[in-house]
């Protein structure tokens, strides 16, 4: 099993430990960068890179960054060079990223570029994810969202032809266009290029694609229950590629907090829900905006996991939970049809406030104590935590899993004393468990040549990254 | 009293897809392009028009009815197939009007040095970035809010719209703002390639402005005012953006004056 570290990295306001501390809301994209203060900034950064170096001292095998885009609830709007940085102060861990998000990139050979960098520097150390990103990057970067899905997969397409067909060659696509690809640098590990992941919670094409491709999807701080539908999707299309999906091939990140009291366990543990927190977080403070959301075109919205069907993430991304439930483009094209017809009738009095806007009060309404029961947070001492891995294990079966830790408005002392009692008490005894239920990691199994289960029809069928490949450029 | 005629709804292939059209009346042919919401089906302005021309409505390619080309990325785009329908629907000498979006669309189409069309009519039209103030994002909003921005106040706009969360139009203004942020996103309702064009362009213009218009401000109106060759401006004072859904017989009798 690769088991990881991870945080968001959150703006805390030093004097409370909160970044409610300017007395404002924290909704989406309306914070001004007035407020920041590069000073504390500059603390933060030395701060988290300092614990990412730490984990690899506790026995960590995998520190994980992730990328958001004017928010104070994740400072790793450049996640790569947070990435170089630790490529070079460590020396063991497998770095990360989940991920790069690929459509706002208008040069993807920059990043194909950058990320065969850091793996050079690292050793080999680079696991490199993709994601697609929410309405808030979408707008701070300025990507269309109706081509965010095209550009996902050609911006992939393009990396992976960077490190893999020797150049120069040209590159002609639907979104981008290159008369000269030729990077003069590729990726330490060539076989056939670094491992990579896919983090997601809400879209079955995006599971769909990284089955295709044989990639680990990982779910990010879902409930088990619709997390454990969505790997069995995976599986589905595994399937039907022609190969069977095991644990390498499925990861899942949540919160859990290890403390020296399961008191302290408990109170410390709160503190994931206070402060700058990640807004589409049950419990969090934030306020997630649905217009940002819920761009238009940035998600099918009949093509939602059984996580993204859930109240709570359906509303918080800001899309009407009944279209969520009935996805059906039939019915879509008859209530079209309906509404072209002629002008509204006028007769109703005004309704209250219903459709996208309800329901933002229930997406963090569930408590903190709910959330400790269906396990979406885990707090407690060595001794308490790991029966409850243990469920989450047993449940999801997992190659990879990382735990989220240090987040809202935990401080430095808190998440050292986490990292140190997993390091001594916790991570030995998950890696016996994984051993134990056959919990078999990409670094052990790899999951790009997991074995066919019908060799004919699968010799028949073109590979699936053939399909999107460019023919001859 | 006029007789109220319903309109005939049909089809035309264009660029392998379908255009869905509504149209009714005869005389002078007049073609009405869309707000970016799209059309809300036959309206008292397109009755009114159908009086004294024959009205042609389409749902532009992408919007409500009418087939998605994949490959536009520019309003330019569409006013090169609302030139190829005019072409071949062997309709000449038009009178072309525009509400909102779609006399950016109608402006486009103009510099193209067309003679099918004879007269140009731009209603709250974007296209120019404006010399002053901002147009309104709908894509930064919600799509009942834009809509609501749309008129001159909240009270007109419930007097349309009285119960819009639980209306069918929600979601076919969200339908039809993929389209827009397909062809608009950025440059967000301009284009900087237009106005160099707009002095060539010798059509008769009127160009209609509510004065109360919320989205698109009038200093672009003064400026393709500026820039086109034969155009004047009128100012509706009752009005909003939506000067289509608010004064309907006002800016009828606006465009049948200036129509042929």
């Amino acid at each position: 099993m690769l088991v990881g570290y991870f945080t968001e990295r959150p703006y805390q306001d030093p004097e409370s430990g909160f970044f409610g501390a300017t007395g404002r809301s924290i909704q989406d994209l309306t914070l001004s960068n007035a407020d920041y203060d590069s000073k504390l900034g500059a603390d933060l950064y030395n701060r988290y890179l300092d614990e990412k170096v730490y984990c690899e001292e506790v026995g960590f095998d995998a520190i994980m960054f992730n990328e958001h885009h004017s928010t104070p609830f994740c400072m790793g709007g450049v996640m790569n060079v947070e990435a170089a940085i630790v490529a070079k102060t460590t020396s063991k861990v497998k770095i990360v990223l989940n991920g790069n998000i690929l459509p706002i990139w208008d040069d993807p050979l920059w990043l194909a570029e950058t990320l065969a960098t850091i793996d050079m520097i690292s050793r080999g150390r680079l696991v490199t994810g993709w994601v697609r990103g929410g309405g808030r990057e979408s707008v701070a970067h300025n990507a269309q969202p109706p081509f965010n899905w095209e550009r996902f997969q050609e911006a992939h397409d393009l990396v992976v032809a960077a490190w893999t067909r020797p150049g120069p060659f040209r590159w002609e696509g639907e979104h981008y266009d290159y008369r000269y690809v030729n990077p003069w640098m590729r990726p330490y590990q060539q076989d056939p290029y670094p491992l990579m992941m896919v983090p997601g919670i809400i879209s079955r094409n995006t599971v769909a694609w990284a089955a295709r491709h044989k990639y680990p999807y990982v779910m990010l701080s879902t409930r088990l229950e619709p997390t454990k539908a969505s790997f069995d999707y995976y599986r589905e299309v595994a399937r039907e590629e022609g190969y069977e999906a095991g644990p390498e091939h499925i990861g899942y990140l949540w919160k859990v907090h290890v403390d020296e009291t399961e008191e302290l366990a408990y109170e410390t543990g709160r503190k994931f829900l206070e402060g700058p927190g990640n807004i589409f977080l049950e419990g969090s403070r934030g306020v997630v905006s649905p217009v940002l959301q819920n761009l238009p075109g940035l998600t099918d919205r009949n093509n939602l996991l059984p996580t993204g069907q859930l109240g709570f993430l359906a509303s918080s991304r800001g899309l009407d939970q009944e279209a969520a439930a009935k996805s059906s483009r039939a019915r879509a094209a008859q209530t079209r049809a309906k509404a072209v017809r002629g002008a509204p009738k006028a007769t109703a009095a005004p309704a209250a406030p219903a459709g996208p806007r309800a329901g933002i009060q229930a997406a963090t309404a569930a408590s903190y104590d709910e959330q400790l029961a269906n396990y979406t947070i885990t707090t407690g001492t060595p001794k308490t935590v790991l029966p409850k891995i243990r469920h989450v294990l047993e449940t999801l079966r997992p190659g990879s899993v990382f735990f989220w830790d240090g987040d809202g408005a935990m401080t430095h002392d808190d998440t050292m004393r986490s990292l140190r009692l997993f390091g001594s008490e916790v991570l030995p005894a998950v890696k016996e468990m994984a051993d134990e239920l056959g919990l078999v990691g990409p670094f052990e199994r790899n999951p790009m040549t997991a074995p066919s289960i019908a060799p004919t029809k699968r010799a028949a069928k073109a590979p699936a990254r053939a399909k999107r490949a460019p023919a001859k450029r | 009293m006029t007789t109220h005629t319903a309109p005939k709804a049909h089809t035309v292939e264009l660029a392998g897809g379908e255009i869905h059209i509504l149209e009714a009346g005869s005389g002078p042919p007049l073609l009405v392009l869309h707000h970016s919401t799209g059309a809300l089906g036959w309206r008292p302005l397109h009755e009114k028009l159908a009086e004294t021309n024959r009205v042609i409505l389409p749902d532009m390619p992408g919007y409500s009815r009418s087939t998605l080309p994949e490959w536009a990325r520019d309003p330019r785009d569409l006013a090169i197939l609302m030139l190829q329908l005019l072409r071949k629907q062997g309709l000449r000498d038009v009178t072309l009007v525009g509400l909102g979006f779609g006399g950016f669309v109608a402006a486009e189409m103009a510099t193209m040095n067309s003679d099918l069309i004879g007269r140009l009519v731009l209603v709250g039209a974007p296209g120019i970035k404006p010399p002053e103030g901002e147009i309104l994002d709908q894509m930064l909003i919600d799509h009942g809010d834009y809509m609501r921005m749309g008129f001159r106040d909240e009270k007109t706009f419930q007097k349309f719209f009285p119960d819009l969360e639980n209306s069918d139009v929600r979601s076919l203004w969200e339908f039809n703002r993929v389209m827009t942020a397909r062809v608009c996103w950025k440059p967000y309702m301009f284009n900087r390639r237009l106005p160099p064009l707009l002095p060539g362009v010798e059509i008769p213009t009127l160009l209609v402005w509510g004065e109360k218009d919320r989205v698109v401000p009038m200093s672009i109106g003064r400026e393709y005012a500026r820039l086109l060759p034969n155009a004047k401006i009128e100012i509706v004072k009752s009005a909003g953006h939506l000067v289509d859904y608010e004064e309907p017989e006002k800016l009828a009798r606006l465009i049948q004056s200036h129509a042929r």
